[in-house]
């Protein structure tokens, strides 16, 4: 249910939400307002699908590991700590 | 992925404390990445990065008396990996001009139409078209390369943020636990980071697009 007289959310505007929006901080006004110009404007859609995008890729990079020396450093630092 | 172990942490800290090498190995392999990530949004190698692992865990093992649980045992290690990190890059960054605080918008202003448009003031002037490259593929070659320099050339503050909340994909209450901020400098953070890498992403998918 959208309100006619909500507002409208110019896309400069919008771009700037799409954090808040995704974590679900937005106002229920602004979260209509929202939605309602996402139905309207493909080029907003076509922003909100690279930024879930870009955050999907950012969540599957490669894990970075510690290299044997420095595991073997640490190691050696553990069993010295337990002596003490 | 780490798993947050919360409910394990007594189990956890009563190993560590009684020597079993085990238990600190399984956690060390567990949390390298997170850790090595967090000190990377300071640090400017991965030699300097597995420094400030080390020195966390042994300032950790230190500390295990003093832990007092108020907050679960990965929190509290990573809060020790943000403040050594931290502390030790502030010195070099002084010596290098202050980068000025990064309020710049999501998108290029240019990219919007005027204020005073007479039918679609703010709206785009120049549109986002979507990208051909598969999804699958954004962490292939060339692109992948992109993602990470875009990373590489935020400002530390945002670079934390990104690494807990999009890396790692933890909690936003965790992250700001972590790096001891409200939440809403959080968002702040984590959307300009977020911006900067889908705007390079962008610049480079779609320059390639239209040669």
């Amino acid at each position: 249910m959208i309100d006619r007289d909500l507002p409208e959310l110019p896309c400069r505007d919008l771009v700037e939400l799409v954090t808040e929006y995704l974590e679900d901080r937005l106002s229920a006004v602004d979260r209509a307002r929202f939605d309602a110009h996402l139905a309207e404007c493909d080029a907003c859609r076509a922003f909100m699908d690279q930024f879930r995008q870009t955050i999907r890729a950012l969540g599957r990079l490669p894990e970075e590991s510690l290299s044997p020396e420095a595991r073997a450093t640490m190691l050696a630092a553990f069993r010295g700590w337990r002596r003490e | 992925m780490t798993s947050t172990l919360g409910a394990n942490d007594a189990v956890l800290i009563d190993a560590l404390k009684s020597g079993d090498e085990r238990a600190f190995c399984e956690l060390v392999d567990r949390w390298s990445s997170v850790m090595l990530r967090v000190a990377l949004a300071h640090a400017r190698s991965h030699a300097i990065a597995e420094e400030v692992v080390q020195e966390a865990w042994l300032t950790v093992l230190r500390s295990l008396d003093r832990f007092e649980r108020r907050s679960t045992l990965r929190t509290w290690v990573l809060g020790i990996v943000v403040n050594i990190a931290r502390a030790r890059f502030r010195a070099e960054r002084r010596l290098v001009p202050l980068q000025p605080e990064d309020d710049g918008p999501t998108v290029e202003p240019s990219r919007f139409l005027p204020a005073d448009h007479p039918r679609w003031p703010h709206h785009w002037a120049i549109e986002p078209v979507p990208w051909r490259t598969p999804e699958e593929d954004l962490l292939a070659g060339e692109t992948r390369k992109i993602i990470d320099q875009a990373i590489a050339e935020l400002p530390p503050a945002q670079r934390e943020v990104l690494v807990l909340r999009d890396l790692e994909g933890m909690a936003a209450d965790e992250a700001c636990n972590i790096l001891g901020v409200t939440s809403t400098h959080q968002r702040v953070l984590l959307h300009r980071a977020r911006a900067r890498v889908r705007n390079a992403l962008e610049r480079y998918l779609t320059g390639k697009g239209a040669a």
